[in-house]
């Protein structure tokens, strides 16, 4: 193992939590490497405009996300964006985390903040379409459907907001739902169901996609009657939450039903010196700032936990 | 404007001349929204690495991104950004929406080769 590949602190995920982590720990003196699967900022970057972040009156996620980065970097903490990660050892003292390329790096302790990304529907036709007449974002592609019917799924508050942004663009928006109620605040249902343009499927999925160069058509099944029928529309928009980017830690530490890693108060994870924050964990709220939060806390408690850890090394080996 | 740290190309005229001066070209055209952001990123991330390619955004807004828009291999394309790659001034490959690292890797070392130091 090259000295260069050895960290104090190995952070997987530049998301906001992941960033805070880097920046506490650089901060702390520790050599910290963040490894990021796309882009840092995470799901923050996603964000056209934040306007309830303490200290910021309005900034869009880009611009604070790459001031996060920033910020751990002039730290000293190094980050490697776009990488994968196909292996992971975080059972012994010393940790390791092997890339795709094979290059391993080790570390005292390792944070996980991996975030989440957007739930698919995971039915026949829809990669084919994706961009094709399948969208994932309203703001980005509402305006190639203006003068279109098209289709919402979901029914949370962003299934039934970007409904409602859509109809600027769409002349009839149908929303398909599976259950007979919304997960959405009362003032997102009230909003759509006073919207003239908007159309409710409920109890009802989309089960397949069709088209040639773009989507045509889909089917809807009924959940109440079991009736599938062919519903012609050139877009569909789904929003239907979102899934923790925890499957590569293949149940090395312990997670909830939901695929949510499971922390203790310092966000510690079942496992000694791994510790987890951010979107990715079991909690009820997930706001750039409870995120922001987790990280710090993760961050002090990984500082503790491995300068106690150098500690003890350096004793072992001065009395072998 | 793209505030993003690839080269920018400004109009139809410096399309033209970017794709007749160089032989591998990639171009990302879209705006600073959710889906085009992490293309950006891969493609700056990549720039160090593919030296046989020239990277570049469009802003898709601009009126002079015509020449991308309403390219045929773009026709059906219904989500950001549009992603399109040029051999000697020649459109080979277009792609639409969000597009991952590998996905983008692959359309590179299938059309451009892969890079020497890979």
């Amino acid at each position: 193992m090259s000295p260069e590949n050895k960290y104090d602190v190995i952070v997987i995920g530049a998301g906001p939590a992941g960033l805070s982590a880097g920046i506490y720990l650089s901060r702390a003196r520790l050599k910290t490497l963040i490894l990021n699967e796309g882009v840092a900022g995470g799901q923050m970057i996603l964000t056209h405009e934040i306007a309830n972040y303490p200290g910021v009156e309005k900034i869009s996620g880009y611009q604070l996300a790459n001031i996060m980065r920033k910020q751990a970097k002039d730290f000293g903490c190094e980050i490697r964006n776009n990488i994968t990660v196909s292996g992971i050892d975080l059972d012994s003292e010393e940790k390791k985390v092997t890339l795709s390329d094979g290059t391993t790096y080790t570390s005292y302790a390792v944070i996980l903040t991996p975030g989440g990304r957007p739930r698919t529907l995971n039915v026949s036709g829809e990669s084919d379409f994706k961009g094709r007449g399948i969208s994932y974002c309203a703001t980005c592609d509402g305006d190639f459907f203006t003068g279109k019917e098209i289709v919402v799924v979901g029914g949370g508050n962003s299934a039934l907001e970007e409904a409602v942004s859509l109809t600027r663009y769409a002349t009839k928006v149908n929303i398909v739902h599976q259950f007979n109620h919304f997960q959405a605040f009362s003032h997102a249902i009230e909003e759509a169901r006073s919207n003239q343009k908007i159309n409710f499927i409920m109890q009802s999925i989309v089960s397949s996609f069709y088209g040639n160069e773009k989507l045509e058509s889909i089917d809807i099944s009924d959940l109440k009657t079991g009736e599938k029928y062919k519903f012609n529309t050139d877009g569909v928009f789904i929003f239907i939450g979102y899934v923790p980017n925890t499957s590569f830690l293949d149940d090395r530490v312990k997670l909830n039903q939901y695929g949510e890693i499971i922390v203790s108060n310092d966000m510690e994870t079942s496992i000694k010196g791994v510790y987890a924050a951010g979107d990715s964990i079991e909690k009820k709220f997930r706001q750039i700032s409870t995120a922001v939060g987790d990280g710090t806390i993760a961050a002090l408690a990984a500082t503790d936990y491995t300068y106690q850890l150098k500690s003890k090394l350096k004793h072992e080996l001065i009395h072998k | 404007m793209l505030y993003t740290n690839l080269k920018h190309i400004e109009s139809a005229a410096e399309h033209q001349k970017v794709i007749n001066e160089n032989e591998n070209v990639m171009v990302c055209c879209g705006r600073m929204g959710p889906m085009c952001i992490p293309v950006y990123g891969i493609m700056e991330e990549l720039e160090d690495k593919y030296k046989n390619v020239k990277f570049y955004d469009m802003e898709f807004d601009h009126p002079d991104a015509h020449v991308i828009r309403r390219a045929p291999e773009c026709s059906g394309f219904m989500g950001l950004p549009f992603t399109v790659y040029y051999k000697n001034g020649k459109l080979i490959k277009a792609t639409s929406s969000i597009q991952s690292m590998d996905q983008i890797t692959s359309v590179l070392n299938k059309e451009f080769g892969v890079p020497v130091n890979a």
